[in-house]
């Protein structure tokens, strides 16, 4: 049904309708909304679920990882200083194969403290085992909340979900969104069926200490299981298709206008939405570019993106997060999927923008769009204010 | 031995081990019908190190300070289907990560009530790493960061009162045990699991590696600090101090001359008398000396 | 794909730490024995069985030796004996 709703909301909506049997959370902002909805909806008795308000996102991740543990499906939420307090709880869920669906509301990094947008928080944790999801609008939010879970109970995954969603910017911004029915949810999310749990009538050790002649074999096995995940993606958007009408392709990347273009920038999350505007107006005066959409930044999607790009001289991708003393977390990336390969763009410039929540407008992607020219740019930082940089403290 | 026993034999735990013995205790006295979470440390490392395991119960590993929060998932998560009446969740962990970098998760689980029975057992340092010192390490003691030396008589501050802080808290129960009265140990484990709520118990376990003994005095070395005031054996029930095992006290000096980590001591008249006055304020406190 | 993940107490034998003493092992006189079951308590090991008086023994796979069970026994019926020495389980 399409209800006009804050993006908050909607993520709480379809989190009720995915069941989780415990949620907890601390409040940070932009997550607070969420956790407060779903609050509600179990004092309204709407959603049965024990909702454990917890001292810290570390306790928050590990009541989680409990309940998982124990054969419930659980929910929680985080952003920035959050996430990263729970960090090694993080590590543990995946290093533990449990099942898990997080959003992340993305925000900015302290020092100095900043409550506003950007992938800093998220992109940090590339490492930590998660699948990490990335949302363009509300509508994907929402949905991609229901596709973690799917992915993450599947039993050849077994993986945690992280969905992404650019703070304030989704999470508090208002859109139509489609909530579907519970009986078409519960059509394409069974109840969770855990491969192991505890439970005293089958004992089990669980988070065991594994040495040398043991550990590197789960790594291993994480890395191949990210590879099932690029496969299951695809399997599962098109079920997800055939269940609620929306066609989110492979679900790994969106190319939009990207097979004839000359031009293309590669982004993750809402600023797509944005670029998506300048393409088409770009278009419509008859220039050729494009925009790739990656919604699947862990696993990396190399081989969509080569195929989407290998044609296209010109390549800018813009990220929303820093690799400080190296190359642009989502540009590295980008250029990794060409190496050793026939074909390539012939130039893949990297752009930095919107840290902090600065506003990435209309004009901003005009500029990448205009800086796209046959020198290729190694780093630059858009939208820059020289006057508050100094060579030296105290100028 | 019991052909089906809670906690196997077969783990590598130091010979001697205080905590191995109170651990065996605790669940054999908790049942089978238990799930444990334990935090990092002696006890989760010689008890799961694949592939063998000592837990014939189901039991997780997580982290080092959230054994209380992931204990608190896996009850709500038992209250969510229904079984948390038939089932005990028992979270346990060293002395570090209890009153260190555990007391926040603990102080969580116990403020929201959560039906679970938290284990601490208090070997007085972090052994597992090393033997480093930690909040509950006594007065005086010699630890690998509080050596003593010409500038240093050991450990100079004194064990935080994770008891007290426990029952601030306003739990149903809380009670100090030791590795030296094992029936002890069970009776207040089954008494606790009875209770609904957040329970503390803090076993006082022997070290003979990082308190330098030897392997057999552990029963009587843990007897020696009840006997000498300075661990009393209590029992707090809904806030009021209901129980404590009284003593004929012993002088302190007994208790340090038996362990090797208070050797430095012993031609300090002044810093046994200081340890002479905690375990004075102890026996007045709880009133500890039997009477007539 | 999975590695090591869980450990399923049926599969595991545990170490046989018995293979840890050096000095000394108990022995079980079965002599005075009044069945009080403090060795049982006692052992860190958990590798003491018995129900009736004198029927109690250590598991010599698993005992490390560390002397509990003779401290602690009421009646010093156990006592400690050289590793190798002549006493033998019965």
């Amino acid at each position: 049904m399409k209800e006009f709703l804050e993006g908050s909301r909607a993520v709480a909506e379809i989190i009720k309708l995915c069941k989780p049997g415990v949620i907890s959370a601390y409040p940070i902002t932009p997550q607070t909304h969420i956790v407060e909805e779903l609050a509600q909806m179990v004092a309204d008795g709407e959603l049965n679920a024990q909702f454990v308000n917890v001292e810290s996102e570390h306790s928050a991740a590990s009541v989680v990882l409990g309940a998982v543990a124990t054969g419930v499906r659980a929910f929680t939420a985080t952003s920035s200083q959050g996430l990263f307090y729970m960090g090694e709880v993080l590590y543990n869920i995946s290093g533990l194969r449990l099942p898990l669906v997080m959003t992340c509301a993305n925000r900015a990094i302290s020092a100095p403290i900043n409550i506003w947008n950007d992938q800093q928080d998220s992109v940090s944790l590339r490492d930590s085992g998660w699948i990490q999801l990335y949302a363009e609008n509300i509508q994907e939010a929402a949905d991609l909340h229901l596709l973690g879970y799917r992915l993450s109970e599947d039993k050849s995954i077994m993986l945690p979900v992280m969905v992404c969603m650019d703070g304030f910017i989704l999470t508090h911004g208002i859109e139509t969104v489609d909530i579907p029915q519970q009986e078409e949810v519960d059509k394409f999310l069974p109840g969770y069926q855990p491969l192991y749990k505890l439970d005293p009538a089958e004992p089990l050790t669980m988070g065991m200490l594994a040495d040398p002649d043991y550990y590197l074999e789960t790594r291993f096995a994480i890395q191949e299981t990210f590879k099932d995940v690029l496969k299951m993606l695809p399997k599962i958007n098109e079920e997800f298709k055939n269940h609620f009408g929306r066609d989110y392709k492979d679900g790994l990347i969106e190319e939009y206008f990207t097979r004839d273009a000359e031009k293309v920038i590669v982004a993750m999350g809402s600023v797509c939405g944005t670029i998506k505007e300048v393409v088409d107006a770009q278009r419509a005066k008859g220039k050729k570019v494009g925009l790739l959409k990656i919604i699947s930044y862990r696993p990396f999607p190399y081989a969509r993106v080569y195929d989407a790009l290998k044609d296209v001289p010109r390549v800018a991708v813009l990220d929303k997060a820093v690799s400080p003393g190296a190359y642009a977390p989502l540009a590295i990336e980008v250029k990794a999927a060409f190496f050793g390969k026939k074909k390539s763009p012939k130039v893949v410039s990297s752009f930095v923008a919107g840290l902090g929540g600065r506003d990435i407008t209309l004009e901003s992607v005009k500029e990448i769009f205009g800086k796209l020219t046959q020198k290729e740019i190694t780093l630059e930082f858009i939208d820059l204010k020289p006057e508050l940089l100094k060579e030296e403290y105290g100028q | 031995m019991d052909s089906n026993p809670l906690f196997k034999p077969g783990h590598t735990a130091c010979a001697g081990c205080g905590q191995a013995l109170a651990a065996r205790l605790v669940i054999d006295a908790a049942g089978s019908n238990t799930i444990v979470v334990n935090n990092t440390g002696c006890l989760e490392v010689f008890s799961s190190r694949y592939p063998e395991s000592a837990w014939n119960v189901p039991w997780i590993h997580s982290l080092f300070e959230n054994a209380a929060a992931v204990a608190s998932g896996v009850e709500a998560a038992l209250i969510y289907l229904g079984k948390k009446d038939t089932t005990n969740v028992i979270a346990q962990g060293g002395d570090g990560g209890t009153a260190d970098i555990g007391l926040q998760a603990l102080s969580g689980m116990l403020e929201r009530f959560h039906d679970i029975l938290y284990v601490c057992y208090d070997n007085e340092a972090y052994e597992n790493t090393g033997i480093q010192r930690s909040g509950l390490t006594p007065y005086g003691a010699n630890t690998t960061t509080t050596p003593p030396g010409a500038k240093s008589i050991g450990n100079i501050w004194y064990k935080k009162p994770m008891p007290e802080i426990a029952n601030a808290h306003g739990i149903p129960y809380v009670a100090t045990a030791s590795a030296g009265f094992p029936q002890d140990v069970q009776r207040k484990v089954k008494k606790a699991i009875s209770i609904k709520g957040p329970k503390y118990i803090q076993i006082h376990v022997p070290c003979p590696l990082g308190w330098r003994h030897e392997t057999e005095l552990t029963y009587q070395i843990a007897r020696l600090a009840v006997e000498t005031g300075l661990y009393p054996l209590i029992e707090y029930e809904n806030g009021r101090l209901v129980a404590a095992r009284k003593i004929q006290p012993k002088p302190v000096e007994e208790y340090l001359k038996a362990q090797g980590r208070f050797k430095h001591l012993l031609n300090n008249p002044e810093q046994i008398k200081q340890i002479q006055e905690i375990a004075d304020n102890n026996i007045k406190k709880y009133d500890l000396k039997i009477q007539g | 794909m999975f590695g090591p993940l869980v450990i399923k107490p049926s599969k595991s034998k545990g170490d046989k730490t018995g293979s840890w003493r050096v000095k000394l092992k108990p022995k079980f006189l079965q002599k005075n024995c009044i069945a009080c079951k403090m060795c049982i308590l006692i052992c860190p090991e958990g590798c003491i069985q018995g129900k009736e008086k004198n029927t109690y023994i250590n598991n010599e796979d698993y005992c490390k030796g560390c002397g509990l069970c003779a401290q602690v026994c009421p009646k010093a019926d156990i006592v400690m004996i050289e590793e190798g020495a002549e006493g033998e389980k019965k």
